[in-house]
């Protein structure tokens, strides 16, 4: 019995890991669904967000007001992305956006650094740290934690999808990501849209940043825990807001079961194969790539996105 | 004078009367070239109020491109574009989306993961005009604008017969029903002026007859004004009551129906000019 309750910790802890991935993840799907374009920089925004917000923590300021501030300097962000890239590029290749997005990244990491310096900054917004103890003689534990990011990103991730769905903007949103010309042809503007998307991106990003950044420290790295977004990204789809989510609790999931479980089981493979016994680690770094492969093989669409439909 | 030759005098003088109306918009010597390519050469027309004016002529003569500068997606190198009193020497996107002048494209341009009804919601957006918060609460104000738009959508989903599609996302529907839904969005718009570029491209006869009494029932109902691009010569001089023919960028006739029907210059760009 034990150990179910083992398996179900490992299953949960790796969930609660993904809803984190998620949060990143989020910040590609909107942008990828108002534009068509994979933004580079959403990993880098991330980072910027969260050393703006312990900037301002540092400089004294009370929680609330840093992150009321950081929200306008996103927004003032995206204004700038618009006006001085975005704007130029209309009708342009999917191609060139993306490599503008690149740029974009490269540039906004120099910015953060030049402003807030280099160094690691511990963030503690008062999450609660410790374990709780459930199931039969506590057998089960749980970080409150990854607790109260799951349910955060949840939150997020459920107005969102309202949002998309329900209301003139979200169908706008979807519009101009389908086709700029007829978005155009009804009187969608392009320009006040991306300002949106960027916006509401960029405050995604902060709250990755900051959940991220409480755990880890809020430091350059940050902008690589992006890629791991991306697995999820090809799981979901790269227009599904909750498949995002789905797809950071598998990612999430599968790769603590497949470190815990999995590599022992290989290594007794491998035992029985060549008579060598040898213990394997580090799974969890590449699992999440191997099943993005996967499915990019099998269900290039990911789990919810759309599928694209060719007529010949 | 022959019977028919009055009958004909008779139909002339009844489409002259009924495109008495006054321009809603004119052009003026329009030219627009791609580097070294002419594709509208000082083009002149106006469209009358309440008509369906017809633009017709052989591939590339510049059809397409009239109707993109009337819509603000091109920009004409000279000319100029009088519309709503204003004289502009272009037209821009929104401005022309937001007073009425609504379109549909030579090769449908649909958003293709979205359902019908979400299609033809996109045409209400510049009607519903609630700000980003109230969009994001849906409550209230928002919530009512919403369906005050959903109920006019309906109400143009029931004019093209297209209930039954409402919930299908329109890329896995068939061509002809693709280009209904198309007229949808545009029709969404309750626009002034309706661009239709070659509505019926494509399609078999039943569904030329259906688009057809679309188009008529839209101008008559509606008071709409149509600009139509079409090859087929049958539909064209069925239902318009102008008819604007270009060849290789430039205007060789501008006329009722069979005015044009008639004109020599007309003749030689479709059948070619005998070599003797």
């Amino acid at each position: 019995m034990s150990e179910f309750w083992f398996f179900l910790e490992v299953l949960l802890s790796g969930m609660f890991a993904g809803t984190m991935y998620s949060l990143v993840a989020l910040g590609f799907v909107l942008i990828f669904k108002a534009s068509g374009v994979f933004n580079f920089a959403q990993g880098t925004m991330v980072l910027f967000a969260a050393l703006c917000f312990v900037g301002f923590l540092e400089m004294g300021w009370p929680m609330a007001i840093a992150a009321i501030v950081t929200v306008a300097v996103m927004i003032a962000w995206a204004f700038a992305v618009e006006r001085l890239v975005l704007r130029h590029l209309v009708n342009q290749a999917p191609i060139i956006l993306f490599m503008a997005t690149i740029g974009i990244a490269f540039f906004l990491e120099g910015f953060g650094e030049l402003i807030w310096g280099a160094a690691v900054h511990p963030l503690d917004v008062g999450i609660p740290n410790d374990a709780w103890f459930i199931g039969p003689e506590g057998a089960m534990m749980v970080q409150q934690f990854d607790l109260a990011a799951a349910v955060i990103a949840g939150a997020l991730v459920t107005v969102l999808a309202l949002f998309f769905h329900y209301t003139r903007i979200g169908r706008a949103l979807r519009a101009v990501a389908d086709d700029h010309q007829a978005a155009l042809s009804v009187g969608i503007p392009l320009n006040q849209i991306w300002v949106i998307v960027w916006s509401v991106a960029g405050f995604v990003a902060l709250v990755a940043g900051i959940i991220w950044g409480s755990r880890l420290g809020v430091q350059f790295s940050l902008s690589i825990i992006a890629l791991k977004a991306l697995p999820v990204l090809i799981l979901g789809g790269f227009t599904s807001v909750p498949g995002a989510i789905v797809g950071g609790l598998i990612i999430g999931g599968g790769e603590k079961l497949a470190e815990v479980f999995g590599a022992p089981a290989l290594a007794d493979l491998l035992e029985w194969v060549t008579g060598i016994g040898m213990s394997l680690g580090g799974i969890e770094e590449w699992f999440a790539y191997v099943i993005a492969m996967f499915f990019l093989l099998f269900r290039p669409q990911g789990l919810f996105g759309e599928r694209i439909i060719e007529r010949v | 004078m022959a019977e028919a030759e009055i009958l004909q005098t008779f139909d002339t003088q009844a489409a002259a009367q009924r495109s008495f109306g006054e321009p809603v918009l004119t052009l003026e010597n329009i030219s627009l070239g791609f580097g070294g390519v002419k594709a509208i050469d000082d083009v002149s027309f106006e469209v009358r109020k309440g008509e369906v004016l017809a633009i017709i002529g052989p591939n590339g003569a510049g059809k397409s491109s009239m109707l993109n500068c009337i819509n603000g997606f091109y920009k004409p190198q000279s000319g100029s574009i009088t519309f709503r009193g204003r004289k502009m020497p272009s037209m821009d996107p929104h401005f022309a989306a937001s007073n009425g002048i609504a379109r549909t494209f030579q090769n449908i341009a649909l958003f293709r993961g979205m359902s019908t009804l979400d299609n033809l919601m996109t045409g209400r957006v510049l009607k519903m005009d609630r700000g980003f918060i109230w969009q994001c609460l849906y409550w209230g104000p928002a919530q009512r604008e919403e369906l005050e738009n959903r109920a006019y959508v309906e109400r143009v989903i029931d004019f093209l017969e297209i209930q039954a599609i409402r919930r299908t996302p329109v890329g896995r529907l068939p061509y002809g029903l693709q280009k209904r839904v198309e007229l949808g969005r545009a029709l969404a718009m309750e626009p002034e002026i309706l661009l239709l570029d070659e509505p019926m491209a494509g399609m078999n006869v039943e569904e030329k007859q259906d688009m057809s009494r679309f188009v008529l029932e839209v101008n008559e109902e509606f008071g709409t004004t149509i600009v139509l691009i079409e090859h087929d010569m049958g539909v064209v001089m069925d239902i318009s009551d102008r008819v604007v023919v270009l060849d290789y960028g430039r205007k060789i006739a501008d006329g009722t129906p069979d005015e044009v029907r008639a004109n020599q210059h007309v003749i030689d760009a479709y059948l070619g000019v005998a070599h003797d």
